[in-house]
């Protein structure tokens, strides 16, 4: 097989990340400054290197907080840069500390985002309109290019939430005689493919089984739906996933599958 | 008229370039400068919301009617009659403006004026009914105005029930109407009652309030693109005690603002920011809302366009978290959304989120008069020749902002022949102009 086929996935996903990022604060006005980005991204990779040594991993792998900490860049915003820093450890922290079994279970920067969301009462907040549509394509096939370095193994979680995501969306138009512009301007955010592809992806907190996940990709699009049209909440997507990750120890008991590991793992 | 904001300054060295916040307000940017433009005032603490619509009608009162979708039942007590002044108000105060500053003399060492902030203190019917469907939930009679709170089994029926009453309804309301509908939205109707108008003696169409509880943070605006020729202007006031409200389903984009412009715009600013207005949209595709102001009313303004709303004013607008026995008043934080929207860009209704952001924001645009004394010094002759290179970059920030053509700014700031003035456009520039 070549090389090209071997890449590191998580290498690829900081590539997406790092350039969405440059792209959002040069493009589309995120009110992200370069210090408050640095601020995160550092904090984040202070408080693996320190949970390394707490916890006495054999080594420091710093990718997955840096691609945790480029996704809170992305999308966690506060006027205090207190509550960013807080906000990035306890998305790291939580790896190490809420674990079920030898897996985390909440994806980080989803529990870093919610819990700060809720705990400050809306002092931290995440901006679901930033986005635009203008280069939503371009992040579309970033976004498939996560398929061919993943090759696959886990993509059925990503693809059976778009499916139930977008069938619930069509669905609702359909039944309300809504003109098709409406699901398609629902659909077309780059927040929705943010979360299909690096948030609810992830290896390490979803169920060990194809079915589980299949399973676990239908809650998580019902609970995103019931916030949005029933509770009339913004941000149902972050909600609704972290919520749902606590039903994944029950999935995994009830439907037992093959744990993931990274290529090269370094256990968290 | 001219308002001087700031009185006083104290002197501080910096290197280069003096910096002056002193200035003049010269003039704004209201929402009188777009044609039909709607106004709407939404003040929302939790989940209760007061809307308040100004009508700027024009037409034969016996014509005006207003169909719009409420996600509650409203009873009498939560309708009310406002006052078109009080949003006139908030217009002035929260609109784009323009301030002036003038140079000083060159020759003394440069100095730069520190701010001294001088914002001004905030202040302390029918018996066809159960054939079509509709119901009739209640019907009053307030101030001029007629009112119905409808609910419906179907569009059909609503929209049957509707033109036979005298309501125009535009072809394609009744898919739209249809949506809201299943979503257990009502109707807040509203005609003109011709009798109660003459009694009450006004020229015009006072505001209609509605206060209701919600989790609905939106605003409908499906059913005003269903028939609308082109695009409709739309100006969103919210009143809130946290922080900016944006909204969640379009992106809200601020406006550039703080630019230097060309002196020769002072008698042409209503032009400059609809030019400007116009430019922004079409490089946004028509796709976004516009951030024109965001500020925490209790801290004034700076420069003020217009004083500060008084409490009462605001009470009255629906702020119903400033108690008038609570002593001291409680943050209360404006937003000005401007958006230029049409059914095909704006497919779905306007769903707003407040947020924590605290950070006063507005749009302002800057004149810098040069100095007119006498100067001979060293440093007046190197002022001279940084007023080219300054006056160059005024011309294209201009031009940058509205689209304009460069070569007619620099004609209409009276620019000495390019030759002259040392700067030398690149054979590129003209190209694509």
């Amino acid at each position: 097989m070549s090389q090209v086929w071997r890449i590191e996935p998580r290498y690829y996903q900081m590539a997406t990340l790092t350039g969405l990022l440059f792209y959002g604060i040069s493009e589309l006005d995120f009110p992200v400054t370069w210090k408050s980005a640095g601020l995160i991204i550092s904090t984040a990779l202070l408080s693996q290197y320190v949970a390394t040594r707490l916890f006495k991993l054999p080594v420091f792998d710093p990718r997955s907080a840096l691609i945790a900490s480029l996704s809170l860049c992305i999308l966690m915003r506060a006027d205090s840069q207190w509550l960013l820093i807080v906000g990035a450890m306890i998305t790291i922290f939580s790896k190490f500390i809420l674990r079920w079994q030898g897996k985390h279970i909440f994806n980080p920067t989803n529990l870093g985002l919610t819990s700060m969301m809720y705990l400050t009462g809306g002092q931290v907040w995440v901006s679901p309109g930033q986005w635009g549509n203008l280069a939503f394509f371009s992040f579309l096939i970033a976004c498939l290019g996560m398929v061919v370095v993943y090759r696959a193994l886990r993509n059925d979680v990503t693809f059976a939430f778009l499916g139930f995501y977008i069938s619930i969306l069509l669905g609702r138009a359909v039944w309300l005689g809504d003109s098709w512009a409406i699901p398609l301007h629902q659909l077309q955010n780059g927040a929705l493919l943010l979360f299909a592809f690096f948030m609810i992806s992830d290896p390490k907190t979803t169920p060990d089984s194809r079915v589980g996940r299949i399973l676990f990709a239908l809650c998580v699009a019902l609970g995103a739906i019931l916030v949005q049209f029933v509770f009339y909440r913004t941000n149902g997507l972050l909600w609704s996933l972290v919520c749902c990750s606590l039903l994944v120890p029950l999935l995994d008991w009830w439907l037992p599958g093959k744990r993931y590991q990274w290529s090269n793992p370094t256990i968290q | 008229m001219l308002k001087k904001w700031c009185v006083a300054a104290s002197l501080l060295v910096v290197s280069g370039q003096a910096l002056s916040f002193c200035g003049f307000y010269v003039a704004q940017a209201d929402t009188k400068l777009f044609n039909q433009a709607s106004q709407v005032v939404l003040v929302r603490d939790g989940d209760k919301t007061v809307l308040t619509m100004a009508n700027d009608f024009k037409g034969d009162l016996k014509e005006f009617a207003i169909v719009i979708p409420v996600p509650t039942f409203i009873e009498e007590g939560q309708i009310h009659i406002g006052d078109k002044a009080h949003i006139d108000h908030l217009d002035a105060y929260s609109a784009p403006r323009l301030v002036e500053y003038f140079d000083g003399n060159p020759c003394p060492p440069p100095a730069t004026v520190g701010e001294v902030a001088m914002s001004l203190p905030a202040a302390p019917f029918d018996s066809d009914m159960a054939r079509d469907g509709v119901k009739i939930e209640a019907q009053y009679t307030i101030g001029e105005y007629d009112i119905l709170i409808l609910s419906a089994e179907q569009s059909g029926g609503l929209v049957r029930w509707l033109k036979k009453n005298g309501y125009r309804i535009p072809k394609g309301a009744k898919s739209v109407l249809g949506s809201y509908i299943k979503q257990k939205m009502r109707f807040f109707v509203a005609k003109v009652n011709l009798t109660e108008q003459a009694k009450l003696g006004y020229n015009y169409l006072r505001p209609l309030q509605v206060a209701y509880e919600s989790p609905k943070f939106m605003l409908p605006i499906r059913l005003g693109t269903v028939n609308a020729d082109g695009a409709q202007e739309l100006f969103i006031y919210t009143l809130t005690r946290q922080g900016r409200v944006e909204t969640t389903n379009y992106r809200t984009v601020k406006l550039p603002t703080d630019m230097d412009l060309p002196v020769y715009i002072k008698d042409d600013f209503a032009n400059f920011y609809r030019a400007l207005f116009d430019y922004q949209v079409e490089k946004e595709d028509m796709r976004a809302v516009f951030l024109e102001y965001a500020w925490n009313m209790n801290q004034g303004c700076d420069p003020c366009a217009a004083s500060p709303p008084s409490e009462q004013e605001l009470r009255e607008l629906g702020v119903f978290w400033n108690q008038p026995e609570s002593g001291s008043p409680v943050d209360t934080f404006i937003t000005r959304l401007h958006l230029r929207y049409n059914a095909k860009n704006f497919p779905e209704d306007l769903i707003f989120q407040e947020t924590s952001d605290h950070n006063n924001f507005q749009g302002r645009y800057v004149l810098r008069h040069p100095w007119q004394g006498t100067a001979d010094c060293p440093q007046a002759q190197e002022y001279r020749r940084n007023l080219t290179t300054r006056w160059e970059k005024e011309a294209q920030e201009l031009a940058n902002l509205t689209g304009w053509n460069i070569q007619n700014i620099r004609r209409k700031m009276n620019l000495p022949g390019l030759g002259n003035t040392g700067y030398q456009e690149r054979w590129w520039q003209k190209l694509w102009k």
